[in-house]
């Protein structure tokens, strides 16, 4: 059967020819999307990256929205939120989009990093992806613990007081720091206010533009797949890669699908769940903030749990910070700890397997441990995942290396 | 939210509420209120105005809304509810100001608006059920939810005053010295009330109702409306389905 | 069939289904805007602001006005002397609507001669129909010019007379509001709300 090419791809003549001498709209379109081929195997694991971005959009216009009744101030904030909540009309469900949104932007990003995980797509020649990305989540985490703290609940401003503290352990300038970041000798308005300006200013601003070099950076190499082949080396007569179809409209439609079972999963969070058992909504932030009173469990939301488990698991100010610090960061040296011949994990040989699968546990069971108590037999396990943690990564130069791979196929595995 | 799912958060809350005590490990009667009962809604609304909105504010609710969800005219609520306010959109306040209140009980009382929400209504319905008569404290009584409560037993003269009893167990710690723990075992009535144990009961139950709906006045309205997203998500589902299969038969 | 055929079924099934989708998720966009576009009307907090608004007029004397703020809109409350209500009429022929025919302008109770519900009484919007400045009082009577006082606007000119009608020539299109109003008693005015229920 004929491929049918795609609307945008025919010639244009009239108003479309007007546009394209003078803006190149016909062939950005050709580059990024109908003449743009990623692989035709592509599973589960590759929806996330478009995923981001549909709740990258969710979370913009919601915020813009949200902006236009919330005043950061100390004195308005909470009861600003609870005006959205009430008085606004729909306002309640603009706020749960965006609260709902926060949670899901991390768990579609956390699961896209695992992709790249499985099947190498960190690896030579998509380094440059890879980086920018990490680059995308360090922004992303700074952005949502600036916009944890607009609601001054309890949770806001006791979890934005440990997290700002932490910088206190640096030595030397530790204090220096943490009173710069507050602009004030505790977390007060002043804090709130710059908080805000990072939140819907400058943070999203950064973030669209690293989303839009991610992208840039990924169509110049090309989409990896499933089998870590690289699909432009099987060419066929026209140029166009022979296991790759285009992204528009073949990748386009099912991608399509894939939006629409993730819009019914968050939908059914947003109407049926928004605190999500006080884990997307955490029930203490519906107090507001309290200077005079601590919360005697303080646990940060969910996603950034598995970091602060590490922090807790050790007992020294400083080697914690250093450690959490770490733990961030060494995601990013992936393409340079990797030394497999090999991308994907269905060719990679039993050592790498294990080590992901501990990983995983260790990254899940840290996450859970965060939000527990840390005492008794928590903090040992929260040890040992962070062990595990840390030895995936230094270790993997080595048992990356002489982990026994398996031939690798010319050609994608696809079963039509 | 289910009261299942309340149960970490409200052993959390807790401790928030600052007791020198490992409040945490008091247990919590469910309330089993039923959001979906406009009757018990009422009666709570008309119990919290009675009883509670002297102290406390519901700041964040206006009486317009209850009216709505409540199914009450503007005349019910006004000869009714609104002992504090002219207008139906205002919002709930205390009657008694907060600068007096703060002199009186050390602290304002709390606004009442997200308590159902931020607490629980198992632990507003175990809070207002656990005042029992105590000696040292300076309102005569403390509370079992929230030890050195500085709130008084505004309800006494419908529950009656109740003791908490305790059992004593000895035992030896490491190094053989005698420790006595107190055992909660629960509470006996000293004195009557106007009403009796299940009356009061269904009095406390109504009234945590009404909290917490107060709490999330629209949580009704999102339900109902999922539903509706869900459906048409499902028949978008369907379409593009449809499509990339008709699409990707291109695909070899 | 051959596959030509096939491939003219698949053809306009695939249009078909296109169709079909854009047009399902075009529908679910224009409802999720909805929501978004109803956040931006005025939210039950400015709707209570926006109350009715009690005025006593019990020391207002004949040939006083006051201005009084109504949802942040100016509103002045004239009261005329017999002698300005008797002069309404004179002018009729410079006016641009006279007898009040533009009903969005004032409810059916004020569309009359004096434009109000008790003659002596003004109740109007103190907003120019041009562009919205509030326009100032002369109530001073100059023959010569036609003029027996009424409203200027000091933006670009449009002038008024004493029931807020507009004059010919000028820049405003159309008289000047009234408000709903009623009288509560004879001595306290009800701005924002004409009938029902308190």
């Amino acid at each position: 059967m004929a491929r049918i090419e795609a609307e945008v791809g025919k010639p244009k003549g009239g108003f479309m020819k007007w546009i394209d001498d003078r803006f190149p709209f016909t062939s950005t379109m050709k580059y990024h999307a109908t003449e743009y081929y990623a692989s035709k195997n592509f599973n589960f694991w590759y929806v996330f990256g478009v995923l981001a971005m549909v709740v990258l959009v969710i979370q913009l216009v919601t915020g813009i929205f949200l902006t236009m009744n919330y005043k950061p101030s100390a004195d308005e904030a909470f009861a600003s939120v609870e005006y959205i909540m009430r008085d606004v009309e729909w306002g309640w469900l603009i706020r749960y989009m965006h609260s709902t949104g926060a949670s899901f932007f991390f768990i579609v990003v956390y699961l896209h990093m695992f992709r790249a995980m499985l099947y190498g797509s960190y690896k030579k020649p998509r380094e440059l992806i890879w980086i920018i990305g990490m680059l995308i989540f360090f922004v992303l985490m700074a952005e949502a613990f600036a916009g944890y703290l607009l609601p001054w609940g309890q949770m806001s401003y006791w979890g934005a007081q440990v997290i700002i503290s932490l910088f206190g352990a640096i030595p030397g300038i530790g204090d220096a720091i943490v009173e710069f970041i507050r602009g004030d000798y505790s977390i007060s308005d002043i804090t709130l206010n710059r908080f805000f300006a990072l939140h819907v200013i400058a943070l999203p601003l950064a973030l669209i533009g690293l989303v839009f070099v991610h992208i840039v950076a990924l169509h110049e190499v090309g989409s990896n797949n499933p089998d870590g082949i690289e699909i432009k080396e099987h060419k066929g007569p026209d140029g166009v890669p022979l296991d790759g179809v285009a992204f528009h409209p073949y990748h386009t439609s099912k991608d399509l699908v894939a939006i629409i079972i993730f819009l019914m999963v968050f939908s059914s969070v947003v109407f049926f769940a928004p605190e999500m058992g006080g884990y997307f909504l955490e029930h203490a932030n519906f107090e507001p903030a309290n200077l005079r009173a601590t919360p005697e469990h303080i646990a940060p939301v969910w996603y950034f749990t598995p970091f602060y488990a590490i922090l807790r698991a050790v007992p020294d100010k400083l080697w914690g910070f250093i450690l959490f610090g770490l733990s961030v960061l060494l995601p990013a040296a992936l393409p340079w700890l990797d030394r497999s011949r090999v991308k994907s994990i269905r060719y990679r040989g039993w050592m790498y397997r294990t080590a992901l699968a501990l990983f995983v546990v260790s990254f899940l069971g840290l996450g859970w441990l965060g939000t527990q108590p840390a005492d008794g037999a928590y903090v040992i396990a929260a040890r040992i995942f962070s062990v595990v943690y840390f030895a995936f990564f230094l270790l993997m130069p080595y048992y990356t290396a002489v982990d026994k791979t398996r031939p690798v196929p010319d050609r994608v595995v696809y079963h039509g | 939210m289910s009261t299942n799912t309340c149960r970490p958060f409200i052993l959390a809350a807790l401790a928030i509420a600052g007791t020198a005590f490992g409040a945490g490990d008091v247990a919590l009667e469910k309330a089993a209120i039923d959001p979906g009962n406009v009757n018990s809604l009422q009666r709570g609304a008309a119990n919290f105005m009675n009883y509670c909105s002297g102290c406390h504010s519901a700041k964040y609710v206006r009486y317009k809304t209850i009216g709505k969800y409540l199914s009450l005219s503007e005349e019910q609520l006004i000869d009714n509810l609104m002992f504090n306010a002219e207008k139906t959109f205002e919002t709930i306040n205390a009657a008694m100001p907060e600068a007096d209140a703060e002199r009186w009980f050390g602290k304002a009382p709390p606004d009442l608006s997200l308590v159902g929400r931020a607490k629980g209504a198992d632990y507003v319905y175990s809070f207002l059920k656990g005042f029992y008569v105590d000696a040292n404290s300076p309102t005569g009584v403390n509370n079992h939810v929230l030890q050195h409560t500085s709130m008084p037993h505004v309800l006494w003269q419908l529950q009656g005053y109740q003791q908490a009893v305790y059992t004593e167990h000895s035992e030896e710690d490491a190094e053989g010295r005698a420790v006595t723990t107190q055992h909660f075992e629960g509470f006996e009535p000293v004195t009557e009330g106007s009403l009796d144990a299940e009356d009061y009961d269904l009095f406390v139950r109504d009234t945590t109702n009404f909290l917490a709906y107060i709490a999330e006045p629209i949580r009704s309205d999102r339900r109902k409306l999922g539903v509706w997203v869900l459906i048409y998500l499902f028949v978008f589902l369907i379409i593009a389905r449809m499509l990339k299969k008709q699409l990707w038969k291109d695909v070899t | 069939m051959s596959d030509e055929d096939m491939d003219r079924i698949d053809r306009n099934r695939r249009h078909f289904l296109t169709v079909a989708t854009a047009v399902t998720g075009l529908a679910g966009a224009g409802l999720v805007a909805i929501p978004f576009l109803s956040s931006l009307k005025p939210s039950a907090r400015a709707q209570a602001l926006g109350a009715p608004v009690e005025v006593p007029i019990d020391s207002l004397a004949p040939g006083e006005m006051v201005r009084v703020l109504w949802r942040g809109k100016l509103v002045f409350i004239l009261r005329r002397t017999d002698d300005m209500l008797s002069r309404l009429g004179e002018n009729d022929s410079n006016l641009r609507d006279p007898n009040s025919d533009v009903a969005e302008q004032q409810p059916d109770y004020c569309a009359n001669e004096t434009r109000s519900v008790r003659p002596a009484y003004l109740v109007v919007e103190g907003a120019c129909t041009h562009l919205g400045c509030a326009p100032l009082e002369d109530f001073e009577l100059r023959p010569a010019d036609n003029w027996n006082g009424g409203f200027f606007c000091p933006c670009h000119g449009s002038k008024f007379d004493l029931a807020g009608r507009v004059f010919k020539g000028v820049p405003a299109p159309t008289n000047l509001r009234i408000p709903p109003y009623r009288f509560v008693r004879d001595d306290l005015i009800l701005i924002g709300q004409d009938t029902g229920a308190a």
